[in-house]
């Protein structure tokens, strides 16, 4: 297609997106950004320890010197929530990766060979959704002890089920479709067919079910810092800190409201974000 | 009806018997004696002997299981070596304030939701429901533990008016006590309802019979409630129903907050003391609430929509 078969005003190719983005995408991935900026550059500026105890400071009002207040160990509340931010971003990131990547795998073995597999599997989904999600990485946790460490494995061990069941769904499809009996016709090996022609088309429903995902790990991370299951203190993660200043709620309510405003601040940019990518990248259906 | 409900409780079956299977293993992922673990501090000798013996750990897995299983169709869950008393009991005792919690923030989320959700259908684009779009994006990041701090805040210590610790005594104080708790619960849950039902009542509005009962000249309410409410009830249970886990989930966090004696309350301290035998019990009973509460909605479907009656059949 040439340049001047165009209608007026588009300019010529090679733009970034194919389509107009939705608002919601470019307001909710700028303030992404935004986050991620600052778990990255924040601790490289302002390099104070929040960890620190300075009990001549504790439970002080925001003021200047400390805009967000102090907790009471004296520590700067707006720097635990600066440091905390590459916490629970990396919570997110690792209450993700590794449902999104077994249950991937799983879901498409099973799909794709059906039968004993598919059974044995779906079976094995059956048992794990028939428990209440939180109940059972909590009841994980109390056997496996405390820690972000041993969060990752609990959560890991109880999300795979809804990707597996996704991709398990689309696979189910996918290997029926004449690009694949192609494959199978010229003889290539059962892995090949599945990594690299099937799986490219079939991970796309579990990708956008994770960037929503994303923020719901940050959650229950967040939720389990609080009641002691997740990140221990003194690490400066946001449920973490809810949780300490909660004893102190009458004296210093900036503690705990703070960091709860920044988690919310934080969902919402990936609602939108989630949104507007669910808008982009089905257009056809209408709002 | 009768024929349905048997049929229904018996497609449960293998659901309960895994479930079962999983809280047996849980306990023997601890590495080391499974026995050892039970008994915690407390294992001397002659005791750790003796739940040997009563746990068959001399013979198979398989063995064992069934030996769990016949102790388990007893209601004999184990016994708590921390709180001295049989896990049954505790249990029993701890049921009743999260049961309570679970229908009252369930009975919060409909009163909040449909109004809401009918509003904004009625009126589309209008204020009120771009209030009720907006809730529902940003309602779903909210921490609900975070909202139960904040609420107690407002409620016991900015204005203190409300109850913010513990269960009560009476049930007229169970409402009280209660309401910031089952608040803060159907606060999560009311932006997942509400876009499904938002979404059903602007397409039950749209429907022929809903245009034939205005034109034979019913009045307003009986159209609503009669035809428009109770046909797009369905998505909104439906919705509901597949957080039901969610919503169970979320009262062991936001007990924890209240300092309400139920049995997510009664989870986490046991974490803290290592009282394996009460997680094992109460992660199953969890379980099962979830089983029965799907089981239930199944049986609300069948009242909303009789067609379905002989589909299930």
């Amino acid at each position: 297609m040439t340049t001047a078969s165009l209608p007026a005003g588009s300019r010529p190719a090679r733009r970034f997106f194919r389509r107009r983005p939705p608002r919601s995408l470019l307001i909710g991935g700028g303030m992404i950004l935004f986050w991620i900026a600052l778990a990255v550059v924040g601790p490289l500026v302002w390099t104070a320890d929040p960890t620190a105890l300075n009990l001549g400071d504790s439970l002080l009002s925001p003021s200047f010197a400390h805009p967000f207040g102090t907790d009471n160990l004296g520590r700067d509340v707006l720097l635990r929530i600066v440091n905390g931010a590459s916490v629970d971003l990396q919570i997110g990131l690792f209450t993700v990766l590794p449902a999104l990547t077994i249950g991937s795998l799983v879901g498409a073995l099973a799909g794709y060979y059906g039968s004993f597999a598919d059974m044995a599997v779906m079976r094995l989904v059956d048992i794990v959704v028939a428990f209440p999600f939180f109940v059972l990485v909590i009841a994980i946790i109390a056997v496996l002890g405390p820690g972000l460490l041993n969060m990752y494995i609990a959560v890991g061990l109880v999300g795979w089920v809804s990707y597996a069941r996704v991709v398990r769904a689309e696979m189910m499809v996918a290997k029926q479709m004449d690009y694949a009996r192609a494959a199978r016709v010229l003889g290539f090996s059962d892995a090949r067919i599945l990594l690299r022609h099937l799986m490219p088309n079939v991970i796309v429903q579990a990708l956008i079910y994770s960037t929503s995902d994303f923020i719901l790990g940050i959650l229950l991370g967040s939720s389990l810092g609080f009641l002691g299951l997740g990140a221990q203190p003194p690490t400066p993660e946001w449920g973490v800190m809810i949780a300490e200043g909660y004893s102190f709620l009458a004296r210093a309510p900036w503690i705990s409201a703070l960091p709860g405003l920044v988690i919310v601040a934080l969902a919402a940019a990936f609602s939108l974000f989630g949104d507007g990518l669910a808008d982009y990248l089905r257009p056809e259906i209408d709002r | 009806m009768g024929a349905f409900l048997l049929r229904r409780t018996a497609l449960l079956v293998p659901v309960v018997i895994g479930i079962t299977l999983a809280v047996f293993l849980l306990i023997r992922l601890i590495p080391g004696d499974p026995a050892r673990v039970l008994l915690g501090i407390h294992a001397t000798p002659d005791a750790l002997a003796a739940l040997h013996k009563s746990m068959g750990l001399d013979r198979s897995l398989a063995a064992q299981y069934f030996i769990f299983l016949k102790a388990l169709i007893r209601g004999q869950l184990g016994y708590s070596y921390f709180f001295s008393e049989g896990v049954s009991d505790l249990v029993l005792a701890r049921i009743a304030p999260t049961l309570f919690l679970i229908g009252y923030a369930t009975a919060l989320t409909v009163l909040i939701a449909f109004p809401s959700a009918i509003l904004a259908a009625l009126r589309p684009n209008s204020i009120w429901d771009q209030a009720v779009r907006f809730a529902s994006i940003f309602g779903i990041g909210l921490p609900g533990y975070w909202l139960g701090v904040v609420l107690v805040y407002t409620f016991a210590i900015a204005i203190p008016i409300l109850p913010v610790a513990g269960y009560g005594e009476t049930i007229g104080e169970h409402f009280t006590f209660l309401l910031l708790p089952s608040l803060t619960i159907a606060v999560s849950l009311v932006p997942l309802v509400l876009r499904a039902l938002r979404a059903s009542v602007m397409e039950t509005l749209r429907a022929g019979y809903v245009d034939t009962a205005r034109a034979k000249g019913l009045a307003w309410h009986r159209v609503m409630g009669r035809h428009v409410v109770r046909n797009a009830l369905m998505p909104a249970v439906t919705v509901l129903a597949l957080n039901i886990g969610y919503l169970i989930g979320g009262t062991v966090i936001i007990e924890n907050v209240f300092a309400i004696p139920g049995l997510g309350g009664l989870m986490i301290l046991s974490i803290g003391t290592r009282d394996y035998p009460t997680i094992q019990a109460v992660t199953l009973v969890f379980a099962i609430l979830v089983v029965l509460v799907n089981l239930a909605t199944d049986l609300i479907y069948v009242v909303l929509d009789p067609r379905l009656r002989a589909v299930i059949r």
